[in-house]
């Protein structure tokens, strides 16, 4: 698998990181540097190997359903830098 | 029931399949302990996980768990002892994570079934897919301000169980059906309240056509987030022409996600959102799979309620009444409830009759529902007793029926304090009877000279004259035996 400069423009967009062009080139280099080293893992026979879910083998911890938690309006609020009232503001975005 | 389109080229089939997201009943949200309550004060009901702080690690709510394997049992469903939660990643105002826990690859629920009951009597099978748990999204108002959107994340993080269904429905009228039944299971369960107006149901609506006895799947579009059930029937219809408009002109339907305008009656293309479907899915590294054991399985199980076709099919088998009776008794577990009360130790099928015709259109009229009814289930089953013991005539009960209505009161209290009694005892009609005859002598020769349909017009004078209390049958044959013997 190997990454071109169009790949990773677009993972940077999903991602919502700014790249510059001049960027792109150097940066697909890297990342194929990283999933080449990553893929090398392929080359151990896993046949018949769960996937593994967590280095601890452990079970989902689990809540109880009762109310521990909101009405902290302001410290959820606290970081939002253009709200109105209660809410948070945000860019318009229309549909 | 098959429902055509009638093209320029020939008829045409329509495929739907829905996805229903149903906020399941808990009292905390899926991963965080803040409430689930409807209509807090604006981010009141926010937790510092729902709101995506750094380092705020998701711990799964077991109820969410619990209300989708019993909804999962209720869909005759498979359930799945390992499921993975995963995260979509998309880019949103009012998703603050940037991506939805959801489920994809090992949803908790697998392949069931919904039974639809149709207009006709008639049942049909749609097979379900899946059902996932999945958090609900915040909700952006955008009429506050002409530059900004707010933000509301009460609704961030809240149980959605999404439903979807195989592609097995044929028409609009089935999909009300489905989501009718799907509803009422949903209820009956306890695991949703099937509130569409509250935005607690809602469903998104996968639609395409093929010509008529074709087995392709063509290309469908997805209408998105439709509120009501009209509004899908309605979406559907005018969705499926629009595509048969399409590829009659020798187009192609393309792939994409619509909304429905219900003021225009029409669909309209989503703004594409470049990349929007390029979820990128992956296992959520904050949550273990989910793993229960057949002990938690059975545990819910033994809690479920008497769900809609068991009960449906004990109206129709133990207590005689047609398909189509039960199957609109049973579309409601309160009414279903209504009417186990009033019939309990009478006869079912006049109960019914009286449920379903006289107290369904006074309740109508009153704009109230079952719940907030002025004659109790008690009253009515009582007043269905004094009919079939004779106590009053049909007739004479549909006033009480009408004063129950108005006082909520029993009816045989009613019967005392009105002398609304049936008069049964021979002699006193008899007197009436012959009062009637000797009042109208050319009438009775009328009727004795051969008109005997004349009879009917002596009925009615002397139900007058008793003010309705006499009983019908016994005065048909007195006059009979009179007139005519």
């Amino acid at each position: 698998m190997s990454l071109t400069k169009d790949d990773v423009r677009k993972i940077a967009f999903l991602a919502r990181i700014r790249v510059p062009d001049e960027r792109l080139e150097p940066l697909a280099g890297e990342l194929n540097n990283i999933v080449g080293w990553v893929e090398q893992l392929g080359e151990v026979n896993t046949d018949g190997v769960a996937p593994m879910t967590s280095v601890v083998e452990t079970e989902t911890p689990m809540r109880e359903d009762v109310v521990t938690d909101g009405g902290v309006q302001d410290k959820v609020l606290a970081n939002a830098p253009d709200g109105e009232g209660a809410f948070y503001g945000v860019p318009k975005v229309v549909e | 029931m098959t429902h055509l389109i009638q093209g320029e080229t020939g008829d045409w089939e329509v495929v739907i399949g829905l996805e229903v997201h149903a906020q399941a009943i808990t009292k905390s949200k899926l991963f965080s302990g803040a409430p689930t309550t409807f209509g807090a004060g604006p981010n009141e009901n926010v937790s510092l996980v729902d709101a995506a702080m750094p380092g705020m690690l998701p711990v799964i709510n077991e109820m969410a768990i619990e209300q989708a394997v019993r909804t999962g049992l209720g869909l005759r469903a498979a359930i799945n002892k390992y499921s993975v939660f995963e995260r979509k990643n998309y880019f949103y105002a009012d998703l603050p994570q940037g991506y939805q826990i959801s489920q994809y690859q090992h949803p908790v629920v697998g392949e069931g079934t919904v039974t639809l009951d149709l207009a006709d009597g008639s049942t049909r099978d749609v097979g379900i897919e899946r059902l996932h748990l999945e958090q609900d999204a915040g909700k952006s108002i955008h009429d506050q301000d002409p530059k900004r959107s707010m933000i509301d994340l009460n609704r961030a993080g809240v149980v959605l169980m999404e439903i979807v269904s195989k592609p097995d429905i044929r028409s609009p009228e089935e999909a009300g059906a489905y989501l009718r039944k799907l509803r009422a299971i949903l209820r009956y369960l306890g695991t949703c309240d099937g509130n569409m107006e509250e935005g607690s149901m809602r469903a998104d609506v996968n639609v395409s056509v093929r010509p008529k006895g074709a087995d392709e799947l063509r290309t469908r579009v997805e209408v998105k987030n439709v509120n009501s059930v009209r509004f899908v029937m309605q979406a559907i219809e005018v969705e499926a022409e629009r595509q048969v408009g399409v590829w009659e002109d020798g187009g192609e339907v393309v792939q994409e996600t619509r909304l429905f305008d219900p003021n225009k009656g029409e669909t309209r293309a989503m703004r594409t959102k470049e990349f929007a479907h390029d979820y990128r899915y992956f296992p959520d590294p904050d949550l273990l799979p989910v793993r229960f054991d057949d002990d938690f399985i059975e545990r819910i199980k033994a809690t479920l309620p008497e769900l809609p076709d068991e009960k449906k099919n004990r109206f129709i088998n133990d207590m005689g009444l047609s398909a189509y009776d039960a199957g609109v008794l049973v579309a409601d577990r309160e009414t279903a409830t209504y009417f186990e009360e009033a019939a309990d130790g009478r006869d079912a099928k006049t109960v019914a009759n009286w449920l379903t015709t006289n107290l369904f259109g006074a309740l109508n009229k009153l704009g109230k529902d079952i719940g907030e009814s002025p004659v109790s289930a008690g009253h009515l089953g009582e007043l269905v007793g004094l009919i079939k013991d004779e106590t009053i005539s049909t007739k004479i009960a549909k006033d009480v029926f009408e004063e129950m209505l108005k006082t909520s009161k029993a009816p045989g209290d009613i019967v005392e304090e009105k002398g609304l009694k049936q008069i049964t005892d021979t002699g006193a009609i008899e007197a009436i009877v012959d009062q009637v005859i000797a009042d109208n002598p050319d009438q009775a020769a009328d009727v004795r000279g051969g008109n005997d349909k004349a009879i009917g017009w002596f009925v009615g004078q002397v139900m007058k004259a008793s003010q309705g209390k006499a009983n019908p049958g016994q005065v048909n044959g007195l006059l009979r035996s009179k007139l005519l013997g």
